[in-house]
């Protein structure tokens, strides 16, 4: 059963020439996007800046309400709600941002930060607020004793990164957004961030949707994987047979482009050309026509559906490569 | 090989509000001729520092270089006033920074950017600079047209900027390019492409390299050595095969243990604890609160390097014996004389 499931999500941008100007321009930052996640799973989402993840997993926490499209949350069309009823909706879902110091109020102790959700929740006792406090940042581990009464800027990055799952996970959420939230990290501490998630997400029972730009990272985490280029899907699977055997040519090239740790071997060669052109102006019929090695005239008229190209796979390609 | 530059037991401290920084506490490096040595480590261990520092552009006097040589072509450029160092850099040696942005004047073309540089450096005429320009632009796989010499920063995407910076710092033929982080603020795509245009230049044109990078899998992959830095030491240098295959320093082996590259494990190694404030940095070894193979002689005794294997050193008592640690004690003493001696020498 799918815990989220995603329909035709459509996110777009007006650029006006002036306050209050009619709009001249629009940014596709998130065209007629579908994907479900299932209970328990961690999906990644990966792509490169500016392909619209990132305003992707926004606009499921309907934090950037979307142009149309439903997201339906255990059910509940979220797009439908408003006020009172979506807030309390949030309560289940949360989100965890890249820049774990730019995440946390400076001028606030991490008692009261980790606590502010459940005051917003409702949570009236302050003694039991303390001990859900204590209890969420013993988890992720933190001393609670040492670390309640202290400021952002006595952490560093890595445990600033803790404090901000442990506010994510104080509510005991059941899904997570985590929109980057290693690649501020250096590679040791990366390494516990990854670890610690993974451990948080069978003892809270987890659902992930894992968005990120390393795909060394997400083979590690995800189950599955979704590759977004300008706004759209380009391939879906599970994690282990999209990065053997990957289907869509971008999803390829950005599996080559990954720099390996190993001396023996040089940097990709049968690299794309040029550089992924503006979301103002898409490329017409496949989106990453333009860099592809295997477009031809079909591929700029007609725009790719997502297909099934082997089990659990599915990618939108004219010619994929599987 | 010929050597190119040796930077050794260089020390290097700041002050703050807080206090002394002790940034750089004996790096020692060696880049030779067409070679591409990769400058690897997290963030804040020195790499940066050390490249300012061959440089000359740490600020004085909140920088203080306190002990070490850095050695270009047999001069040791400690030793150059602000002016010479000057006419050496850009001819000589040159930088690319990680932000291409930031690095451009946005209110210039870049064609007027380059020509000025050139201009300054080897003091040309205007229409020399130009074609002089113009050869870099195509060095650097932009077309060299004058349209993109008559653009602004701002209109050119991360990955050709990068480049703008990069024909910038080559105009001049400098036959030592130091390039930090040059691809961090790129995605992998276009980061697959500058690696590869880094690699054609020591080809084609024989320009050295130190590669700063945090990015194992992207020295791994450009550079022929790598040294390893830790809280302002350099733990180990080497050919990138060796130190990667078979790492001798217990932090090159953690370091490379936490990659999540071709792990099939689910659980991903760390190293425990985080990195040390450099105000207060541990004694003896800096690794050793966080390492695993930790002996008596590592808290009061830094270990020098050692030499392991063919231009491969590595500074561990563990991994090398503790014959090293008799040295130490020595080489402290005499390191107090050369920081006396310099004073003498730059006042």
């Amino acid at each position: 059963m799918s815990l989220l499931q995603v329909d035709d999500l459509t996110v777009h941008f007006h650029i006006r020439r002036g306050l209050g100007k009619k709009s001249i321009d629009t940014v596709h930052a998130v065209d007629d996007i579908s994907f479900a996640i299932t209970e328990g799973e961690t999906l990644a989402l990966v792509g490169e800046s500016g392909c619209g993840k990132s305003t992707l997993g926004r606009a499921v926490l309907q934090l950037r309400r979307p142009q149309s499209g439903k997201v339906l949350f255990d059910g509940n069309d979220l797009t439908a709600m408003r006020g009172e009823a979506l807030r309390k909706m949030r309560r289940r879902v949360q989100l965890i941002f890249q820049d774990p110091i730019a995440s946390l109020n400076p001028r606030r102790r991490i008692g009261d930060i980790v606590a502010e959700p459940l005051i917003i929740a409702g949570v009236k006792d302050p003694q039991k607020r303390h001990q859900m406090v204590s209890d969420v940042l013993a988890a992720v581990g933190l001393d609670p004793a040492l670390v309640m009464g202290r400021l952002p800027h006595e952490f560093s990055g890595g445990q600033c990164q803790r404090i901000c799952i442990a506010r994510a996970l104080v509510l005991n959420p059941e899904f997570i957004v985590c929109d980057e939230p290693v690649s501020a990290l250096d590679v040791s501490i990366r390494a516990q961030i990854l670890n610690l998630l993974e451990e948080m997400k069978t003892r809270y029972g987890l659902t992930l949707l894992f968005i990120a730009h390393d795909l060394a990272v997400v083979k590690v985490v995800s189950d599955r994987v979704a590759v977004m280029y300008l706004g759209r899907l380009c391939e879906v699977g599970p994690s282990e047979q999209l990065f053997a055997k990957p289907a869509h040519p971008y999803t390829a090239l950005l599996i080559e482009a990954i720099p390996v740790p190993d001396p023996d071997m040089r940097p990709a060669e049968a690299i794309a050309v040029g550089e992924p052109p503006s979301p103002i102006a898409p490329p017409s019929g496949c989106r990453f026509r333009t860099r592809c090695p295997r477009a031809d005239a079909r591929c700029a008229t007609e725009v790719p559906e997502l297909r099934m190209v082997a089990a659990g796979q599915y990618a939108a390609c004219h010619y994929p490569l599987i | 090989m010929e050597e190119l530059l040796r930077v050794s037991d260089l020390k290097l401290q700041f002050r703050s509000m807080r206090g002394v920084v002790k940034a750089l506490d004996g790096v020692d490096l060696v880049v030779h001729e067409r070679e591409i040595l990769g400058l690897v480590g997290e963030s804040g261990c020195g790499k940066t520092i050390t490249g300012l520092a061959i440089l000359g552009l740490l600020q004085r006097p909140q920088a203080e270089i306190t002990g070490g040589e850095i050695i270009y072509r047999g001069e040791d450029l400690l030793t150059k006033n602000d002016g010479e160092m000057q006419s050496l850099r850009g001819r000589e040696i040159s930088m690319v920074f990680q932000d291409p942005l930031a690095s451009l004047n946005p209110v210039f073309q870049v064609g007027h950017q380059i020509e000025t540089v050139v201009r300054i450096h080897k003091g040309v005429s205007k229409r020399e600079s130009r074609e002089t320009t113009r050869k870099a632009l195509a060095e650097v796989g932009l077309p060299a047209t004058d349209e993109t010499l008559k653009r602004y920063p701002h209109q050119f995407s991360g990955g050709m900027r990068q480049r703008v910076c990069m024909a910038m710092a080559l105009a001049c033929g400098s036959p030592l390019l130091i390039a930090d982080e040059p691809t961090t603020a790129l995605d992998v795509t276009i980061q697959a492409q500058i690696l590869n245009l880094l690699l054609r230049l020591r080809e084609e044109l024989g320009v050295a390299q130190v590669i700063i990078t945090h990015n194992v899998g992207v020295a791994a992959q450009t550079c022929d050595r790598i040294a390893v830095m830790y809280a302002g030491t350099v733990v180990e240098e080497g050919p990138v095969v060796e130190v990667l295959s078979r790492p001798r320093h217990p932090y090159t082996t953690a370091l490379y243990q936490c990659l999540p590259h071709g792990h099939t494990a689910s659980e991903l190694q760390t190293i425990p604890g985080s990195v040390p404030d450099l105000i207060s940095p541990p004694s003896g070894c800096r690794f050793h609160p966080r390492c695993k193979h930790v002996l008596d002689v590592c808290p009061t005794v830094k270990p020098k390097p050692v030499q392991v294997g063919d231009r491969h050193w590595v500074s561990c008592f563990w991994a090398t014996g503790e014959d090293g640690a008799a040295l130490g004690g020595d080489d402290a003493a005499k390191s107090v004389d050369d920081a006396a001696q310099r004073a003498k020498v730059t006042s």
